[in-house]
């Protein structure tokens, strides 16, 4: 009966093995190679040159602190929302996926228009006799950005594990002595590693990829590891330096998995 | 101050979508300024032959594919859990590779493949390019709940004879369905929202949404533009709030 | 039971899939039953035509247009390149021109079958184009303009005429300057007297020098978000294309624009066919149809971009915009305007790696 489950599995890895396998070795394919089509390691080693360090170790920061970010605002707001009575579900997962349905672009744009010098918050601002918000074009404008539009991702995965956790278990570490903190460190927080883990993966990863966010809101006065592969690509048309940046950017985020991975296996043990 | 908190975090989330809403009625064709109130942009945009096609491709697109990939995803979700550890691990790493990748690689891999398999590009192209990147989100939607599923119920289920279609559908799915529903949505919402995968795996004159609002950044965004997106704000909310609501009616 | 379930589901799967990709034969399909109906695929910058005109062409010759739209000329270059999705009319900016023309990609115009162009395209334009197109085999000029600083009359008092008011530090945090590679280098290039297409390192070293000292006093690198926030009054001063110039000064008239006097790029997008087109017909067609002087006239007043077609300009009824010096400058009275010429795969490549130098400072 087990053998017969791991079939389902075969549809996926049809897929899998043609539209991702292959694809990722055109990719390494062409960052291992040059122009001549002679195998190289430049593409790779580059990420070591100055300029592209300084892309790399900026986008890391403002993704990390875009992450932290995010889980400090989502986790509070997961716990109320699964603590609320009643079945509202699928109201919740809407409300927050809501506006990513009016265009990525667009609502970006839209945070353009609030944060710029005479933008909206700095009119509502002036009115009200009240210094001005510089922080278009800079890299806290890059954190909004990402903020925002990552939010609901940390968000649902969080909320989807805590509403499934047995309240009898908070009740039991209640009953047994355990003060709300504890109650909380020793078994709300391990039971929601895996949503926690899910959630740092979906914002974490688009974030350090990003370049709409820094061109619109940091005016490309930084420039992320995202932007130099998208300009190794749409600008300079050299596929192969792009392709071995990109390399180099997923061997980290995959490392990052890794390392996830294996406190995620503790949480389990903790949580057993 | 539970309620405080919510409310401010809505208020960061909805605070574009309000500016979007006011920009549609900005009689001015720039963003920058405040030309008086108008609803001519609702009308022009019912004459928009082109952007009433890409929202139609854009629908489509996202329903098929979010579709799709659920199905796939949660076929593979089911496999895994009979499945070891370390092959666990391994199928997940392969679903993440599409979310590891910077948008752009993902595009320019995805147009070198079907260039090389000599496929037409149009609309199956980009149907097969949201698929693969959809299906991680399905997979992280409902990996975690899969993971909380007390296999005990499941196995009681068979004990008690039930088959396994049937112990799976009313012991383990309604458990699921959540992460179901959400990895759909959220497959949904990326296909809705993607652009640079959609560009280069289109064909010559198949439009989304997304492809025609950033050819018009160059030029600025059309006003028609704003006032689709609030219509289509409008008809999301509208629709929640009908589903939220009809229920509880009746239970009273 | 479970075999057959997995069965369903594979079934499903590729039933799905196969729709999809059976759904579109009229959209993606070039090589198919063209004989029926006869279409002409083009591929243009953004918001870079009146839709009008295409319907307008569509009744006329009975001839469906396909049109498709890009968002720089390095997005459009490997699309076409790679041949998966072929078109007729592609409209590039000049070194892209050269460069497809170095790289085999076009075939040359039929000029018999494009009366309209020779006839109503200046000379002048043509004289331009040799700089990339020698012998003026592949292209057909579309629109034009010059490159230039555009700054709101409030917030600057004195005149301006130099780039070098980009370096002046009252100005910090009120400076928009492009974010492309050959845009940003050609102004401090321009400024110290050297050629926007050199590829002398010495002159390179100073131009990108330049931009990192003036890299605190800038508040964004723009594309065309330069225009909304100039009309917004964002800032004072702002790098633009003539094209957009025109509109801006409509939305917000303090704006004023000008070319400064070391020199500025000018700049040609022009009509051509791609070797892989399947039908040159109806693609010369499509491009006699644009040339015609009411049709320029149109895709002028819409996208405000500057015509090379002198019969349209003729028919321009605002006295004032037809003697424009903003959109029909006089190139004899700014002798130092250059055209961009495709400056081989190292220049590019020396170009990108400096640009990038002067953001990791």
């Amino acid at each position: 009966m087990r053998d017969s489950r791991k079939l389902l599995s075969a549809p996926f890895l049809f897929w899998a093995a043609m539209f991702i396998i292959i694809p990722l070795c055109m990719v390494f394919y062409y960052g291992l190679t040059d122009k001549t089509g002679a195998f190289t390691l430049n593409n790779v080693l580059a990420i070591a040159s100055p300029e592209h360090r300084k892309a790399f170790w900026e986008a890391i920061k403002l993704s990390v602190v875009s992450t932290v970010v995010c889980l400090l605002l989502a986790y509070p707001l997961a716990m109320i929302l699964a603590g609320m009575k009643g079945n509202h579900d699928s109201f919740i997962i809407l409300i927050f996926i809501l506006p990513m349905w009016m265009n990525f672009l667009l609502r970006t744009l839209a945070w353009q228009t609030l944060l710029e010098k005479n933008g909206v918050i700095n009119s509502v601002l002036a009115f009200l006799h009240l210094p001005a918000l510089k922080i278009i074009n800079t890299p806290t404008a890059i954190v909004l950005g990402m903020v925002y539009n990552f939010l609901p991702f940390m968000v649902l995965p969080i909320y989807n594990v805590l509403v499934k956790i047995d309240s009898n278990l908070i009740s039991a570490a209640k009953d047994l002595g355990a003060n709300g903190a504890q109650t909380f460190l020793r078994v709300t927080l391990p039971l929601s590693t895996a949503g926690v883990i899910s959630g740092i993966t979906m914002v974490f990863v688009p974030a350090l990829t990003t370049f709409v966010i820094s061109q619109l809101l940091g005016g490309s006065k930084i420039l992320l590891i995202g932007n130099i592969i998208e300009q190794e690509f749409t600008q300079t048309n050299n596929w192969h330096l792009g392709s071995g940046l990109s390399i180099v950017l997923m061997l980290f985020i995959i490392l990052n998995m890794v390392l996830s991975v294996v406190t995620d296996k503790d949480g389990e043990v903790n949580a057993l | 101050m539970k309620k405080l908190y919510i409310s401010l975090i809505f208020l960061f989330l909805y605070a574009p979508i309000f500016t979007l809403i006011v920009l549609s009625f900005n009689a001015s064709k720039t963003r920058a300024k405040w030309g008086g109130f108008t609803l001519k942009w609702y009308f022009s945009l019912f004459e928009n032959e082109a952007i009433l096609q890409a929202l139609w491709n854009t629908l489509l697109l996202a329903a098929l594919s979010a579709l799709i990939a659920t199905v796939i995803g949660l076929v593979a979700c089911i496999a895994m859990q009979s499945m070891k550890k370390k092959t666990r691990a391994l199928i997940l790493g392969i679903a993440n590779i599409p979310m590891l990748n910077a948008e752009i690689v993902t595009g320019i891999s995805f147009m070198l493949l079907f260039i090389s398999l000599g496929v037409t590009f149009g609309f199956g192209t980009i149907l097969l390019a949201h698929i693969t990147f959809n299906i991680p989100y399905v997979i992280l939607s409902i990996q975690p709940r899969m993971k909380q599923l007390n296999t005990s119920t499941y196995e009681a289920a068979l004990d008690l004879g039930a088959n396994s279609l049937q112990a799976f559908f009313r012991i383990v799915f309604p458990d699921i369905l959540p992460g179901i529903l959400s990895g759909f949505l959220m497959a949904f919402t990326m296909s809705l929202d993607d652009f640079i995968i959609t560009h280069f795996t289109k064909g010559p004159g198949v439009d989304t949404l997304s492809t025609k609002i950033y050819t018009e950044v160059r030029k600025g965004i059309k006003p028609e533009m704003y006032s689709l997106s609030t219509l289509i704000f409008a008809a999301v909310f509208i629709l929640m709030l009908l589903v939220n609501y009809t229920p509880r009616k009746k239970e009273k | 039971m479970k075999k057959s379930l997995v069965l369903l589901l594979c079934g499903a799967l590729t039933a799905g899939m196969l729709s999809g990709c059976g759904s579109d034969p009229a959209a993606g399909n070039n090589s198919g039953d063209k004989a029926k109906d006869e279409k002409v695929y083009v591929y243009n910058w953004g918001e870079y035509i009146e839709p009008e005109t295409l319907k307008m062409f569509e009744e006329e010759t009975g001839i469906t247009v396909v049109y498709d739209e890009f968002e720089t000329n390095e997005i459009m270059y490997p699309k076409v390149e790679a041949g998966a999705s072929a078109y007729d009319v592609v409209c590039p900016s000049d070194y892209m021109i050269e460069k497809m023309i170095q790289n085999d990609l076009l075939q040359e115009l039929d000029w018999d079958k494009i009366p309209n162009a020779k006839k109503n395209i200046g000379a002048q334009y043509f004289e331009q184009s040799e700089g990339f197109d020698p012998g003026n085999k592949y292209s057909v000029p579309y629109c034009w303009g010059t490159v230039g600083i555009l700054y709101n009359k409030t917030m600057v008092d004195e005149p301006v005429t130099s780039w070098s008011i980009l370096w002046d530090e009252k100005y910090a945090d009120n400076i928009l300057m492009q974010r492309s590679v050959r845009d940003i280098l050609m102004i401090p290039l321009k400024l110290n007297g050297y050629s926007a297409n050199t590829l002398n390192e010495e002159e390179l070293e100073v131009a990108k020098q330049a931009l990192i000292d003036q890299h605190p006093l800038v508040q964004a690198y723009v594309i065309d978000e330069v225009r909304d926030k100039m009309i917004g009054g964002e800032a004072a001063l702002g790098v633009i294309y003539s094209g957009e110039a025109i509109y801006t000064q409509r939305e917000n008239p303090d704006l004023e624009y000008v070319i400064p006097e070391e020199g500025s790029n000018v700049w040609i997008d022009s009509w051509v066919i791609p070797k892989n087109a399947p039908s040159k017909e109806n693609a010369e067609k499509f491009i006699d149809f644009m040339c015609r002087p009411d049709i320029a006239l149109m895709n002028f007043e819409y996208i405000t971009y500057s015509t090379p077609n002198e019969a349209a300009r003729e028919l321009i009824e605002d006295e004032e915009i037809r003697n424009s010096e903003i959109a029909f400058p006089d190139l004899s009275q700014h002798p130092n305007m250059e055209v961009f010429n495709y400056l081989g795969e190292e220049g590019d490549e020396l170009y990108n790696q400096i640009y990038k130098e002067i953001f990791s400072n």
